[in-house]
């Protein structure tokens, strides 16, 4: 083992609501009930990963004015099933996305010191913003932000829920039955917050958690997002696991922290990234284009070209052509609850390239959309794909990896008995937790009060 | 090992049994008490050993007392006291954490309703009943302090006490925080109907992984908020979580009476316990509810020892170790499980359906409780023994509802 060698970091994504889950494959199972994620988290902790991630849902997606049908629907509760599974898992770490939008700072200050105390230090909150009032119709709050002010809420809401969780000194308890002392002073958990999104003034109800305050994620890209994620963040789940991409993206924000008085093993990137493994490259490959055909369906691909002309295409046959008329350029409406519409900002020219492409390659819509919307990080044998993820550790794409299978419970399992080992037998990950925490196990020091 | 199938409600007796579980116990010296483990307060392991404890003794659930403000002796504020306990982990997050190793047993949090999101707790309470495949419930909580609304800074409240709240100054905000929780629950409740049982379908043939029409927007719309829906989460097993309350005075009775389903009530004597529920089952049958059970429990704090002697010893050492007499809004009851079981047996035929005990210290009354009071009313034909349903609402004897939703779908409307 050379001691020059990066150590990777591993994660898992239990993967829900959108087109990478293949639920209608014999081995699909349930996406609700606890066993899916009791089976997960443990295959992910045998396999002695960083952490396990959930994403959140806050309105189910629709389309064309109807509940989107053809992807996985539903997802129980972020923070209710990261409590259960502390129940049932001893070290891995159990990381969710909580919205900064549509809660407030106390309430989920203590819902994540209560989860850290409750895992014994492996609790880590991916801080996500919210952009619409389609969201924003399930809250009481009603409300939703300029899409400027999302993240000064975010940070705010951060910096807030920071004040809450150092409120308490680590020894404040001191429940001494024969001096009759349970706190070591009066005033633990006071706090006094005052900005201009929080005027919030109290005792904060939960003892400082053994992390003392969760890891933080951030998952946005855009520059706002990364200036955010350099003073704040803990590790970015970012989407760039493309090499060249990703070492572009990897200077970017490494580059940011100093000016923000980090240095750049503060921050931790990992990208999300799929796989597909077989005996060889070749059964691999094979596979890989059989997932991709289960993902894209002919009116999945249509769906998604909807994304981009936002406009109703139904009329389409997803085998023929592009269509020939131009995307409605005027506000999104065909999609709502989806992140990834906002991610092509020009549609004109978008579908113009798209042409372009399908005319040159003769590909039909569903043709194009796999190529397109190909998400498949790591295809071939556990051999290849162990040299591809350590490769790319060692290149600087990235720290690690957020592995997200397309398929639930047992998606993980493979990689888990194949690939792990050979990244083991490189000695560039670990065979054993060496500690408790997850700040632990990702290299982050526990901040003081 | 999976949970015992549902069988139809037929108990050998039906009085019920729940215990409320806070901090050391509901003395406030309990945590001094040598049975106590006050460094474990805020470990899973502390929670999980209470739980398990009461599950031994076949209890039909436990709640978790929850606030979100710091514990205080002062209603209107800070105490600033060192010698109790102070702090405490969310009820729901520990509630979920216990559910996987545990298998029969209710698991019942409270939520704070005045400040939190009622798409939120809906998603988190159905989700506890998919963690415990059936055993999910809530107390629904209403919180009138100021310093408590300080804590999120979005709206002020008039201070008032909850037991105060018979007082004719206090009315008008009672009723408005009394009347904002049963929207709540209203919201709630259509949450949990939103999605049909059989709403996902997987046809691998259409393509379609839900049957859309099977899941409902629920357009609440109240004076202080509007939830459109459906919920993010699929139908539970029980469908419907079990409601709960508790409550003191006629307008938290009109709660329970039109949207719980377990009312806890804090009678002093058995003519205490028939008005109680004759008041109640009264408002049930005026808010519609006739044809529906609301169980009304007796909430009772227990000192139990072998002799009566030794539990009013045991009492009065924790008093002087506090400093001061216990006070509580629930009778506080002094003696052995014999005469506990007696006065449970005697208030049920005033009309309680079932009592939520609150151990005075856990770690002595809890087990006085399973392994004492239970046997006793066991021997006397009053309560259960064993576990006879797959779920909390069959413990209670209280069907799984279908939805409403797919009620009015399967009567032809739209």
């Amino acid at each position: 083992m050379s001691d020059t060698q990066k150590q990777i970091h591993l994660a898992a994504h239990f993967p829900g609501v959108n087109n990478t889950t293949v639920w209608s494959d014999p081995e699909a199972g349930s996406q609700i009930d606890f066993a899916s994620f009791s089976h997960f988290a443990r295959t992910a902790e045998r396999a002695r990963f960083d952490f396990l991630f959930l994403a959140e849902g806050l309105r189910l997606r629709e389309q064309g004015g109807e509940i989107y049908d053809l992807d996985v629907v539903g997802r129980p509760d972020t923070f209710t099933v990261l409590a259960a599974l502390a129940a049932v898992t001893d070290r891995i770490g159990l990381a969710g996305t909580i919205n900064s939008t549509f809660n407030e700072p106390y309430e989920v200050a203590r819902q994540f010191a209560s989860l850290d105390h409750l895992s014994a230090g492996r609790a880590a909150w991916n801080v996500v913003t919210s952009w619409d009032a389609f969201t924003g119709e399930n809250f009481r709050r009603g409300g939703f932000l300029a899409e400027a002010d999302r993240y000064t809420r975010a940070e705010q809401f951060l910096r807030t829920a920071w004040e809450l969780f150092d409120s308490w000194a680590p020894d404040e308890v001191v429940a001494d039955p024969e001096s009759g002392r349970f706190l070591r002073t009066p005033d633990a958990g006071t706090f006094a917050h005052r900005d201009q999104h929080f005027d919030i003034a109290g005792r904060f109800n939960v003892p400082r958690s053994p992390q003392g305050r969760p890891v933080i994620f951030q998952a946005g890209d855009s520059d706002q997002g990364r200036e955010f994620a350099a003073a704040t963040a803990d590790a970015i789940f970012s989407r760039h696991s493309a090499p060249e991409a990703g070492r572009v993206f990897y200077q970017d924000v490494k580059g940011r922290l100093a000016r923000h008085g980090r240095t750049p093993d503060e921050l931790l990137i990992l990208p999300a990234a799929t796989f597909v493994l077989g005996d060889t490259d070749a059964e691999a490959a094979e596979r890989a284009h059989e997932v991709r055909r289960s993902q894209v369906s002919g009116q999945t691909a249509i769906k998604f070209l909807e994304h981009v002309w936002n406009r109703d295409l139904s009329g389409y046959d997803p085998d023929g052509p592009l269509p020939d008329i131009d995307p409605d350029p005027g506000e999104h409406t065909v999609a709502r609850g989806r992140a990834s519409v906002r991610m092509v900002r020009d549609p004109l020219a978008t579908a113009s390239e798209w042409r372009q492409r399908a005319k040159a390659e003769g590909l039909s819509i569903r043709e194009l959309v796999i190529e397109t919307s190909a998400r498949q990080t790591f295809i071939g044998s556990p051999a290849t794909v162990a040299a591809a993820v350590n490769a790319a550790v060692q290149s600087e794409v990235s720290d690690g990896f957020i592995l997200a299978p397309h398929l639930v419970p047992g998606g993980l399992d493979e990689f888990a008995d194949t690939v792990v080992p050979l990244l083991q037998e490189r000695g560039v990950f670990r065979t054993e937790y060496e500690g408790r925490t997850l700040r632990d196990h990702l290299g982050l020091r526990t901040p003081g009060v | 090992m999976s949970p015992s199938p549902p069988s139809p409600p037929a108990p050998p007796a039906p009085l019920h049994l729940a215990v409320a579980l806070d901090g050391a116990g509901w003395h406030p010296a309990s945590w001094r008490d040598p049975r106590s483990r006050p460094d474990g307060l805020f470990t899973a392991g502390y929670w999980l050993d209470a739980v398990q404890e009461a599950e031994r003794g076949l209890i039909d659930f436990v709640t978790f007392e929850d606030a979100l403000s710091l514990q205080s002796t002062d209603p209107a504020g800070d105490d600033r006291r060192t010698d109790q306990v102070r702090g405490r982990l969310d009820a729901v997050l520990t509630a979920a954490a216990v559910a996987p190793l545990t298998r029969h047993i209710g698991l019942v949090p409270t939520a704070v309703v005045t400040h939190s999101e009622p798409f939120h707790l809906a998603k988190a309470i159905a989700t506890l009943d998919h963690v415990s495949t059936g055993r999910a419930g809530v107390r629904v909580r209403v919180s009138a302090s100021a310093h408590e609304a300080a804590h999120f800074g979005r709206r002020s409240l008039p201070e008032f006490r909850p037991e105060d709240i018979g007082l004719p100054g206090a009315q008008e905000p009672a009723r408005e925080l009394f009347g904002e929780a049963a929207d709540y629950v209203e919201v709630l409740r259509r949450l949990w109907d939103s999605w049909e049982d059989d709403a996902e379908i997987r046809d691998t043939a259409t393509g379609r992984f839900i049957d859309r029409a099977k899941l409902h927007y629920i357009d609440f719309e109240g004076d202080r908020f509007s939830v459109r829906g459906p919920s993010i989460t699929p139908r539970s097993p029980q469908g419907q979580p079990l409601v709960t309350a508790l409550a003191h005075a006629s307008v938290p009775y009109g709660l329970v009476a039109s949207s719980a389903d377990v009312g806890y009530v804090t009678p002093h004597d058995a003519a205490g316990a028939r008005a109680v529920t004759d008041e109640i089952l009264a408002a049930r049958d005026a808010a519609g509810r006739g044809g529906e059970t609301v169980h009304v429990f007796g909430d009772l704090v227990v000192f139990l020892d072998e002799t009566a002697a030794a539990a009013k010893a045991r009492r009065q050492r924790l008093d002087e170790t506090a400093g001061a007499p216990l006070t509580s809004d629930a009778e506080v009851f002094t003696g052995t499980p014999a005469e506990l079981a007696g006065l449970l047996i005697d208030w049920q035929r005033a009309g309680l359906t079932g009592y939520r005990l609150r151990p005075a210290v856990t770690g002595h009354d809890l087990p006085a409780i399973t392994r004492g009071l239970v046997p006793e009313l066991q021997s006397r034909g009053a309560f259960r023994r064993a576990y006879q349903a797959g779920t909390l609402r069959g413990l209670l004897g209280l069907p799984r509802p279908a939805g409403r939703y797919a009620r009015v779908r399967a009567g032809g409307q739209s």
